[in-house]
């Protein structure tokens, strides 16, 4: 993790803290979601994991409190830092007994991206996801299945192309805008 | 056989089709065609590489329910010899040329979507959530492969006549992934198996029209080739987990 990211890491911590601190007691849910809400995805750093909706539920079980996440997907290398980055930011906020767990069902989509998180990434040079379509289940065929005009993040410009189905990373796939010339990541509907 | 140990070695087939196949597209790591394409397929790599990990931490689990305890996914990746692996003959093919590879991850990637939709309706909500995840990561997969068969088999004289040269000659290696054992059968049979002869009429249909449109010939249902799925594996796997197991066996327990 880059010395800016540990830095929002540990400044989410200490507010969580202070929070804690005002109360007199433990942490609230509220408080923690607020904290998390710090945690940049290692990946792109511009949203947070509970923009991207990879934070699902936070609750106090007895005396210990339950943070579930939902991982986007089943090879992001970035999963590992995402709940380390969770751990920490708990732990700041003085909570001992954590557990970070895991669920698969249902699975992590697109379309729990926070709009704001969409615009987030636009203005990073990412184009955001379109709506997830309705998958048809009666079998594939992958050529004839319509593809969604993706617009240029920098120029606004719908000429653009598929270069590859997969980008930087998985989640994403690479694109050139026809009208500006200039390469660009898709956050793929998924 | 109990239907927990039919479920352990359902499960190690579907996370063995998923480690060997990420093995295999690892290989393509900085010497793929074009730069996009390097990382294309690994990215494949990645996803099938994290879809192995959940069928493999099932797996352990399922296996604990059986001996009171279980594997972890590094003693089931490095720990097991070529015989214990339960992986399609297909995915342990060698790479070859990159249509050679574009053909394998096709008629893999066609059959896996179709299984891991039907897997995403399972009895075993485990199973379910699993499948349900990676069948969308998997569609993404199918769809690049479909693409890639239909612009090398359309493309020029020497890319159609070598894409049509490797679908010819993987072509042995799909029957096995419609074959069903005993076991399968009565995993099936309670809903939590997905029934394989059910997914050979949709996948002939949609490997058919890719194939049309790529100006191929479909290779006509000869002799197939099979036992991976039992452990009698081609000598190309013997040599896969001779690369990859290196490091764990020579040192074992080595940390990063």
């Amino acid at each position: 993790m880059t010395t800016a990211e540990q830095d929002a890491v540990a400044a989410a911590a200490r507010g969580a803290d202070l929070a804690a601190a005002r109360e007199g007691t433990r942490p609230s849910p509220a408080a923690i979601w607020q904290a998390l809400s710090h945690v940049p995805d290692p990946e792109i750093p511009v949203v947070s994991i509970v923009e991207l909706g990879i934070v699902r539920e936070v609750t106090w079980v007895g005396e210990r409190l339950v943070v579930r996440v939902t991982p986007t997907y089943s090879g992001c290398p970035a999963t590992a830092l995402i709940l380390q980055g969770i751990e920490e930011v708990v732990r700041g906020a003085g909570v001992a007994a954590c557990d970070v767990e895991t669920a698969l069902a249902p699975a992590w989509s697109t379309d729990w991206i926070a709009p704001e998180a969409k615009a987030k990434l636009a203005a990073f040079g990412i184009a955001p996801p379109g709506p997830v379509a309705r998958v048809d289940v009666a079998g594939i065929s992958p050529l004839r299945r319509a593809r969604e005009a993706v617009a240029c993040p920098r120029c606004g410009s719908v000429h653009t192309e598929l270069v590859a189905q997969f980008g930087s990373t998985a989640c994403k796939a690479l694109y050139r805008c026809s009208a500006c010339r200039e390469p660009f990541d898709y956050f793929k509907p998924f | 056989m109990t239907s927990d140990a039919a479920l352990l070695d359902y499960l190690l087939r579907l996370a063995d089709n998923g480690l060997v196949l990420a093995q295999r597209l690892g290989e393509w790591v900085g010497k793929g065609p074009v730069i996009e394409e390097d990382i294309a397929s690994t990215n494949v790599g990645l996803d099938l590489l994290g879809q192995a990990r959940l069928w493999y931490a099932y797996a352990g689990e399922v296996e604990a329910r059986i001996k009171g305890t279980g594997r972890d996914e590094d003693v089931f990746a490095f720990r097991r010899d070529a015989h214990e692996f339960r992986n399609l003959l297909l995915v342990e093919q060698p790479n070859g040329h990159y249509g050679d590879t574009i053909a394998r991850g096709f008629l893999f990637d066609q059959w896996h979507v179709l299984l891991l939709r039907a897997l995403a309706g399972s009895t075993d909500d485990r199973v379910a959530a699993i499948a349900a995840k990676a069948a969308k990561e998997a569609t993404y997969h199918a769809e690049r492969s479909a693409d890639w068969v239909v612009r090398l088999g359309d493309g020029t004289g020497l890319s159609h006549e070598r894409m049509q040269q490797a679908i010819d000659g993987l072509w042995m290696y799909t029957g096995e992934m419609f074959a069903v054992d005993a076991g399968e059968e009565a995993l099936a049979a309670a809903g939590i198996a997905a029934d394989a002869r059910a997914l050979k009429d949709p996948w002939d249909a949609a490997v058919g029209a890719v194939l049309a449109e790529a100006t191929l010939e479909r290779p006509a249902d000869g002799w197939m080739q099979s036992g991976g799925r039992t452990g009698r594996h081609s000598e190309h796997l013997g040599h896969l987990l001779a690369t990859m197991q290196f490091l764990p066996r020579a040192y074992p327990d080595a940390k990063w």
